[in-house]
């Protein structure tokens, strides 16, 4: 086992290390000298722009520049925002929470609808209900979610409205962020009907983002259940005269759930994917609106800081699935 | 006694392996519609200038976001009604299929191309390479797919070329593993060892004998890979990352056409719409062939 881990560890370490340089050299790579673009200025002196070359360590041979670049990621230092100028580490924290209770809240989503789908469709396999689940999990799965997301501001804010449109909270409610999370905060301020209010602000965006995966849920379950469901134990259960719903539930969901597992891990991709789309449109002050503004303020620093930070959490996420997967599974083990 | 000779010598030749192929995929009607419904939009694309009712550029200033057909105030000059510049919708979404289609299958052929190549290297050469090869896909996968997009487009400018370029790199991972694995398990095989010791060169090893019995799962990935390249664009479209206006890209109409949710949601509706049903039956179809070409791969 430690050796499994050790090995899933040793092929991360190098990923997130060229992370770092892929990151650094697409920052060198960008249209525009990075001098002009951080001071905003044309037709600056030799001298000043030598100066502005030092301070910024441009005159530095470029594996120096990697080197100092590197360090100062191990010192937290990912560079100061070219607009707030304040440290890009600081504006990924602050904003990582509101991405991170979005993809919670739409992973609870996807899990509750996916996984029953999935079961029913096994149970009912080549009948109507099956045909019509797989049906919408593969709209799910082939949905411009972007439109989805639109499609779902129509009908529910607009012409019921029964949803906000935009932003995480009602205006009405203000209280200092605690946590970062805004359902943990409203119910910790204690002010009546802010729970509520960041709930129903959640609906909406957290729908639009786990289209996707409870698309990917839906399908994996139901592929997973019906392997399990020919299983010899299944049909020993099933010949004992056990109940047929502790045979599904018992006996077939358990093992069937092991792939689902793995499946519902590796969404942090889509989830992460996703969130810029979904933020934006919902005007959601997370990290996916955040590298979307970098981009078209020309904020190099936070761009370059906040997708090498979204990376090594994705790496991370996959990393832990891998490793729990190793765990409950002997098969992916000692497979390698 | 004749006839009895005749039964006896005339066994049943073995049905040609399309034959197999095209009667397990007929027999999945959700996958015949999803061809059915494919081919449709790519001829719309390919005969657009007569099919069309307009030009896509033309604007109709005294018909500015008028509502389809059948609501009130609508006309069938302008079938599924006009955007904020009055350009006729139904004419903009007939040109835009070329993009998307364009788009799709220009992503596809590269990664094609570029996947076979590192793959094919990464399996037979092996060694360092393989490792380089495997490290670097890993590299690219580390980064969230649309995260990753829009970076290499913030490096190279927004553009429909562009948008190719960055998409292709985005999918190539999953096209170089498809090969590898399948070039790994076809190589352990004996007829691979069988006309290694009969002398047969690298060259013709790899792309005569081994390619061919690779083809199943390359094809499924390259059709399902159209619709994943068609929903990535438009995604990128709709970030104002991707085709600029006023190219009819289906994404980039999204884009333009936020701001009219309210007033003319018909504006917002009908390019989503166009995506959604080129990708499920892109989808659709790409299912199908898994399901007819991968035994061991069917789901039901």
């Amino acid at each position: 086992m430690l050796t499994y881990i050790g090995r899933r560890l040793a092929l991360t370490i190098p990923t997130i290390f060229a992370l770092m340089f892929l990151t650094f050299l697409a920052v060198r790579l960008v249209p525009g000298d990075p001098v002009e673009v951080r001071t905003g200025e044309r037709g600056i002196s030799p001298e000043r722009l030598a100066q502005f070359r030092h301070e910024l360590g441009l005159d530095q041979p470029v594996w120096k520049q990697f080197a100092d670049y590197v360090s100062g990621l191990a010192q937290g230092d990912f560079g100061i925002s070219l607009v707030t100028k304040e440290p890009v580490l600081k504006e990924f924290l602050t904003l990582f929470p509101a991405t991170l209770e979005l993809a919670f809240f739409a992973t609870v989503f996807a899990v509750t609808f996916g996984i029953p789908f999935g079961v029913v469709a096994a149970l009912r396999r080549g009948g109507i209900l099956d045909h019509g689940l797989m049906g919408v999990a593969l709209f799910g799965y082939s949905m411009p979610i972007f439109w989805w997301g639109l499609l779902l501001i129509l009908f529910f804010s607009v012409q019921l409205d029964l949803t906000p449109v935009s932003g995480r909270i009602d205006l009405l409610y203000y209280f200092e962020p605690v946590t970062g999370f805004m359902t943990i905060d409203a119910l910790i301020s204690g002010q009546e009907g802010a729970f509520a209010s960041a709930l129903s602000h959640l609906v909406l965006p957290a729908v639009v983002l786990g289209t996707i995966p409870l698309a990917a849920i839906a399908r994996m379950t139901r592929s997973s259940m019906l392997e399990v469901l020919e299983e010899d134990y299944v049909r020993t259960a099933r010949a004992k005269g056990l109940p047929p719903l502790r045979v599904i539930g018992l006996h077939a969901l358990r093992n069937a759930m092991i792939p689902v597992v793995t499946v519902i891990g590796l969404q942090g991709g889509t989830l992460l994917a996703g969130a810029v789309l979904t933020e934006t449109i919902f005007a959601w002050p997370g990290v996916g609106k955040w590298l979307i503004e970098s981009i078209f303020r020309r904020d190099y620093p936070a761009l370059q800081g906040g997708v090498l930070l979204i990376s090594s959490i994705l790496v991370l996420v996959n990393l832990g699935v891998d490793i729990v997967n190793g765990v409950i599974n002997p098969r992916v083990r000692h497979g390698r | 006694m004749a006839a009895d000779v005749t039964v006896i010598s005339a066994p049943q030749a073995p049905p040609h392996p399309l034959a197999v192929f095209w009667h397990d995929l007929a027999r999945n009607r959700g996958a015949l519609l999803g061809l059915a419904v494919v081919v449709l939009i790519a001829l719309l694309a390919i005969f657009a200038d007569v099919v069309a009712p307009h030009a896509p550029a033309e604007q109709f200033r005294a018909h500015v976001l008028q509502p389809p057909a059948w609501v009130e105030g609508g006309s069938w000059a302008f079938p599924l009604g006009t955007d904020e510049v009055g350009r006729d919708i139904l004419s903009r979404l007939i040109y835009g299929a070329r993009y998307s289609l364009f788009i799709g299958i220009s992503v596809v052929a590269v990664a094609l191309v570029l996947g076979i190549s590192l793959g094919f290297a990464a399996a037979f050469v092996g060694g360092l390479v393989d490792v380089m090869i495997e490290r670097l896909m890993d590299l690219i996968m580390s980064v969230p797919s649309l995260v990753l997009a829009i970076v290499i487009v913030a490096i190279i400018g927004p553009s429909l070329t562009n948008t190719i370029i960055a998409v292709t790199i985005v999918y190539l991972p999953r096209y170089v593993r498809i090969v590898r694995a399948a070039a790994l398990s076809e190589k352990a095989k004996d007829y691979v060892t069988a006309a290694k010791t009969v002398g047969v060169g690298r060259w013709r090893l790899m792309f005569v004998t081994v390619l061919p019995n690779c083809v199943a799962p390359i094809i499924v990935q390259a059709t399902l890979g159209v619709s994943d390249a068609i929903l990535e664009a438009a995604a990128l479209g709709f970030l104002g990352l991707g085709a600029q206006p006023p190219t009819p890209e289906w994404g980039t109409m999204l884009a333009a056409a936020r701001e009219f949710l309210q007033r003319a949601p018909w504006v917002v509706t009908w390019p989503g719409l166009a995506i959604l049903v080129t990708v499920v039956s892109i989808n659709l179809f790409g299912d199908g062939l898994r399901d007819a070409l991968d035994p061991r791969l069917k789901r039901s």
